[in-house]
């Protein structure tokens, strides 16, 4: 895979394969980056219910745990398609459908999943009064059940944003690999990136579920 | 590689290789994006240094009497806003780190040029929401935003500023990312990790912390625009939040952060410690190593500076010993400098003297660092002038001071030109004096009980706070007079040569300025990093001397060229 120094001068990189290393190296420290992000709010969750565990618990018990185990098995099964699509990338334009088809799928369920957050648990929590600002009053007296709350907005907010994204960048590498813009296996790497972003999505999610819904 | 022109063509020359406006806006070339950060930084710095000016102005007498209480609050926090943020985190790694890393590697240019180009206008960005907030009235929560403060009492421009710094980590984090795997994947064939040039280390050990530290910078900032916005109150302890879980938050980033200033100014200097002595470095490992620890230690001491906030006593306890522990590699580094100095063969020339002036602010800031981090002494000057004092020993005196060394340094490699060498060594015994004056006093009037952040004060202190505001025109004399000579010295100066410091590095082998692609064909490394001679077998001009040299060198070309 070598190829000829780039004539503008603007490659740094004399080697495919060292380009393509030093973007892996690049996604994987930017997901890093994202984990940090999460992990500041862990931190915070992990607070709020050492410092006020009775609060902590009633407040979690307000959280539909139903609806939340069927989202994380919308996004688990989205993953594994992510995973599938990525392996099939690499083998080619043979491979093309069965590619995009993965990806469309796993961006489906990522819709889904947004669908049910905000159609379904947000709304239930609007009427309930459990949004900062917005609905009736906050129905929960125990210490610290308002604070659990908040906390639970800000992260699984924040997580939604980044299903957002992911959603939009799944169909995208979908659509692309469908109209043959991007081209298999040449960006079989792009296709991968898009995966791991999802993954990662996935991941946060995983963790936040235990530490949201199961409480207590 | 070795025998570049003395003054290279128009065309190769970076700064003149392209010449319209838009060729240096759109630029992914890393020399032009460094010098695009570093008009940046001039800018704020002015901004900043007039922030400054007020606070000085203010405490020359003891009534508040130039501006009112709150007036004062919103100078104090523009300067630190500015300084912090928008100067002092990314003064080394975005101008130097930008335009040496991949020089001293042997690579073309970062790994990622568009990304690097996108970090420059997405800190301009962030710096036009937080000029914009301090334009608009400004904000008086301190450089720390600490809430509930800044979450529910504060008026204001608050959010606009956090915004503003929230998206300066975006900036630090591209920076961050781009350098790490550039270290990774671009160096030279035979450029090993360990003849990797000091400030490629630390500049490796910056970025880790950039990349593993902001981020929790900007979900804290994050939350806070959340409560401001949404009354989402996750410190706020009218809901029963934790204004300490902002600190903790905080100081996780801000404590490393600390480091995100200082560890590139430790690369800065020993560079010019071993160019200066014409020495190789004693220890080589150690430093390098002790970059990496300085960082890897620096995420676990951030509760020092809440001592005095309530977190349990034991925390407290293990805070104060793993301050301690800091302390270690930053000595290695000292001693490793003053053990390379001794039998080098020393010459007083401007980065040099900026360096010995390094030391000596470094390791004071450094041992009252040390003086803090017990817990017993902090509960007594935490919050006064003393925790000033110190970190800006160590800020100001070390890291910008080093940044002025690297400016003298690299001056003939960025510009191709030489500037007067006595006005040099003049502005950095300026510099040094100056800030000695404005600074030592608040260590003392800090001991005697003299709380920071105040705008009226007791009689008692004024004789320090007068010497203090004395110091301030000389020190700023001493970055001002610099601005001169080395502006004059674009028109006038003498071409410096690829090497006039004699030094070694493969940025030095290639012409000064620069050519667009860094160097002229492939390059190979087939030697240890700062390879000086053991006997110093050139018997030439002394480096103080380089301008005389390249005098020569350009009569000889001269020459050369008439015959033909
Ligand atoms: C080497 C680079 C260092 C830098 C850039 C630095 C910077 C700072 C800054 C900015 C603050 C004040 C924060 C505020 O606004 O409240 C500070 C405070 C402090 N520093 Fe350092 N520091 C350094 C080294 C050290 C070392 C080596 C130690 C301990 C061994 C140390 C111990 C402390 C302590 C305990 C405080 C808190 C004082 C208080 O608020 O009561 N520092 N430092
Ligand atoms: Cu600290």
């Amino acid at each position: 895979m070598k190829t000829a120094p780039d004539p503008s001068g603007l490659d740094p990189y004399e080697d495919a394969e060292v380009r393509l290393t030093a973007q892996r190296m690049g996604m994987w420290l930017f997901l890093a980056t994202e984990a940090m992000i999460f992990a500041g709010l862990f931190l915070a969750i992990f607070v709020i219910r050492t410092l006020h565990p009775e609060g902590a618990t009633e407040a979690s018990g307000h959280l539909k745990t139903w609806v939340g185990t069927g989202n994380t098995a919308l996004l688990l099964v989205s993953s594994t398609l992510v995973a599938l699509g990525s392996v099939a990338a690499k083998e080619g334009a043979r491979r093309r459908a069965l590619v995009a088809a993965c990806f469309l799928g796993a961006a489906a369920l990522g819709a889904a999943f947004l669908a049910i957050k905000i159609g379904v648990e947000y709304r239930a929590e609007l009427h309930e009064g459990l949004i900062p600002g917005l609905g009736p009053a906050f129905p929960l007296q125990a210490d610290g059940a308002q604070l659990f709350f908040n906390a639970y907005f800000a992260a699984t907010g924040l997580h939604a944003i980044h299903v957002l994204i992911g959603v939009i960048a799944l169909a995208g590498a979908a659509v692309g690999v469908w109209r043959r813009w991007l081209k298999l296996p040449d960006n079989a790497p792009e296709v991968e990136f898009t995966g791991l972003y999802w993954h990662l999505v996935d991941v946060v999610w995983i963790f936040l579920f235990p530490v949201l819904y199961l409480v207590g | 590689m070795t025998d570049a022109p003395l003054a290279p063509p128009r065309s190769e020359n970076f700064l003149t290789a392209k010449e319209t406006i838009r060729s240096w806006f759109l630029t992914i070339d890393h020399k032009r994006i460094a010098l695009l950060y570093a008009a940046a930084l001039f800018v704020f710095f002015f901004i900043g240094a007039a922030g400054a000016a007020v606070i000085r102005i203010e405490m020359l007498t003891p009534q508040g009497d130039v501006v009112s209480a709150e007036g004062y609050n919103r100078a104090f926090t523009l300067h630190g806003v500015i300084m912090v943020w928008f100067f002092l985190v990314p003064l080394i790694p975005t101008t130097f780190g930008n335009f040496l890393l991949p020089l001293m590697l042997g690579a073309k240019d970062l790994a990622f040029p568009r990304l690097n180009l996108a970090s420059w206008y997405v800190f301009m960005i962030s710096g036009v929401f937080t000029l914009a907030a301090i334009w608009l009235g400004g904000l008086e929560t301190g450089w720390t935003f600490y809430t509930p403060l800044s979450a529910v009492y504060a008026d204001g421009w608050v959010t606009l500023a956090i915004l503003g710094v929230f998206i300066s980590g975006f900036s630090s984090i591209f920076t961050g990312i781009n350098f790490i795997v550039t270290t990774h994947t671009l160096r030279a064939p035979g450029m090993t990790w360990f003849r990797m040039p000091l400030f490629v280390w630390s500049l490796y050990a910056t970025s880790l912390v950039m990349v593993l530290a902001t981020p929790v910078l900007a979900i804290t900032l994050l939350l806070i625009l959340a409560e401001r916005a949404f009354g989402i109150g996750v410190f706020d302890p009218t809901l029963g939040g934790d204004p300490l879980l902002f600190q903790h938050l905080f100081w996780f980033y801000s404590h490393p952060a600390v480091y995100i200033m200082i560890l590139p100014a430790f690369g800065v200097i020993s560079e010019l410690v071993t160019a200066g002595a014409r020495n190789r470095v004693f220890g080589y490992k150690f430093i390098a190593f002790s970059s990496l620890a300085i960082a890897i230690l620096g995420f676990m001491v951030w509760g020092h500076h809440m001592f005095t906030t309530g977190q349990s006593m034991y925390a407290g306890i293990v805070f104060s010993f793993l301050s301690f522990l800091v302390a270690v590699p930053s000595a290695v580094k000292a001693y490793n400098w003053a053990a390379t100095l001794y039998k080098g063969r020393i010459t007083l020339n401007t980065p040099f003297l900026y360096a010995l002036g390094f030391i000596a602010l470094f390791v004071f800031g450094g041992l009252t660092g040390v003086i803090l981090a017990a817990l017993a002494v902090d509960l007594h000057v935490h919050d006064s002038y003393f925790v000033v004092a110190h970190f800006h020993y160590i800020m100001v005196g070390a890291a910008v001071t080093a940044f002025m060394g690297a400016v003298h340094f690299w001056w003939p490699k960025v510009t191709g030109r030489l500037y007067n060498e006595h006005l040099g060594r003049a502005s950095a015994i300026l510099l040094w004096i100056g800030f000695n004056l404005t600074f030592f006093p608040q260590f003392i009037m800090g001991y005697l009980g003299m709380p920071r952040r105040y705008h009226a004060y007791d009689p008692e202190f004024q004789v320090w706070h007068l010497l203090s505001s004395a110091g301030t025109p000389i020190l700023a004399m001493g970055y001002l007079l610099p601005v001169f000579y080395l502006g004059w010295s674009l028109y006038n100066g003498r071409p410096a040569g690829p090497n006039p410091w004699r030094a070694q590095g493969l940025e030095w082998t290639v012409s000064s300025p620069p050519p667009e692609h860094n160097f002229h064909g492939p390059v190979k490394v087939t030697r240890e990093a700062y390879d000086y001679p053991k006997e110093d077998a050139y018997k030439g001009p002394l480096p103080r001397d380089a301008w005389r040299e390249a005098e020569d060198d350009r009569e000889e070309g001269q020459a050369a060229e008439d015959r033909r």
